[in-house]
């Protein structure tokens, strides 16, 4: 065994920093979800398969005043049949503290495919509306919102 | 037992689409927000809706912390026969509120 250099020395002292550094930096947890969470928490309920646009019509108002309410109806075209229906609509956002908002099942006796609830807002954002068919296809829309007053966090 | 509001057609032709619309006083407190004193309040949020029509389950809707208080949601179905819509809200810290309603098929 050989006596270790000073250069050594200096870069196992830098990694033993960084890497605890990396360490406590890595042991703060977001209070936020980000768009790569909202993308995780798709992705586990899709797995793997393909998200199409359209099918879906997702409404919401695009400048909102109180994101403590916000009026939201999603609709998705399908006759409802027992053939050919929507078995879920999901609704995720990218910038409140979870990125779920709203989880449904539904089936042909439903008649239409549509719902309507109120939700709260944290952030203008960018809120996404899954609808899963009797097929196992995935289809989506998008809705862009502006939100002044933010709800969730504010203190009461 | 938390208020409920339920809006049912009484009575429809058999095979028509109904629209049901379901309000239910709850604060659905995320569990992010400060008090007047900075501390954080605890989760108490409904997790979960069920309505059942004459027994048979028809929608489910698991709820997040993002809907608004005073939970609203509003859906449809096919009226097939005379019977009882049932609706049920299960939440954080054993809440539970059940609420039904008759309609005549015609």
């Amino acid at each position: 065994m050989t006596v270790p250099t000073r250069r050594q020395i200096l870069i196992s002292a830098v990694a033993l920093i960084g890497g605890t550094g990396m360490s406590s930096l890595l042991a703060i947890k977001p209070t936020w979800a980000t768009p790569a969470m909202m993308r995780a928490a798709i992705r586990k309920v899709i797995g793997e398969a393909p998200l199409r646009k359209g099918k879906v019509r997702l409404d919401l108002p695009p400048l909102i005043e109180n994101g403590n309410a916000v009026p939201m109806t999603v609709s998705v075209d399908s006759p409802m049949t027992e053939a050919d229906y929507v078995k879920a609509i999901h609704v995720f956002n990218e910038k409140n503290p979870q990125p779920n908002v709203l989880s449904i099942r539904l089936g042909p006796r439903a008649g239409k495919a549509a719902i309507s609830s109120r939700i709260r807002l944290a952030d203008s954002q960018t809120v996404t509306a899954i609808a899963e068919m009797s097929d196992g296809s995935f289809w989506s829309d998008e809705a862009d919102v502006v939100v002044t007053l933010a709800a969730c966090v504010e203190g009461i | 037992m938390a208020r409920a509001l339920i809006n049912v057609p009484a009575s429809a032709k058999r095979g028509e689409v109904i629209e049901i619309k379901t309000l239910i006083s709850h604060p659905m407190e995320p569990g992010y927000r400060p008090n007047s004193t900075g501390e954080i309040l605890p989760r108490d949020t409904i997790n979960l809706f069920v309505c059942t029509y004459n027994g048979e389950e028809i929608f489910r809707a698991e709820l997040s912390p993002a809907i608004a208080a005073n939970s609203f949601i509003a859906f449809s179905t096919v009226a097939t026969a005379s019977g009882k819509l049932e609706f049920k809200w299960t939440g954080d810290n054993g809440f539970s509120a059940t609420e039904s309603v008759a309609i005549t098929v015609e």
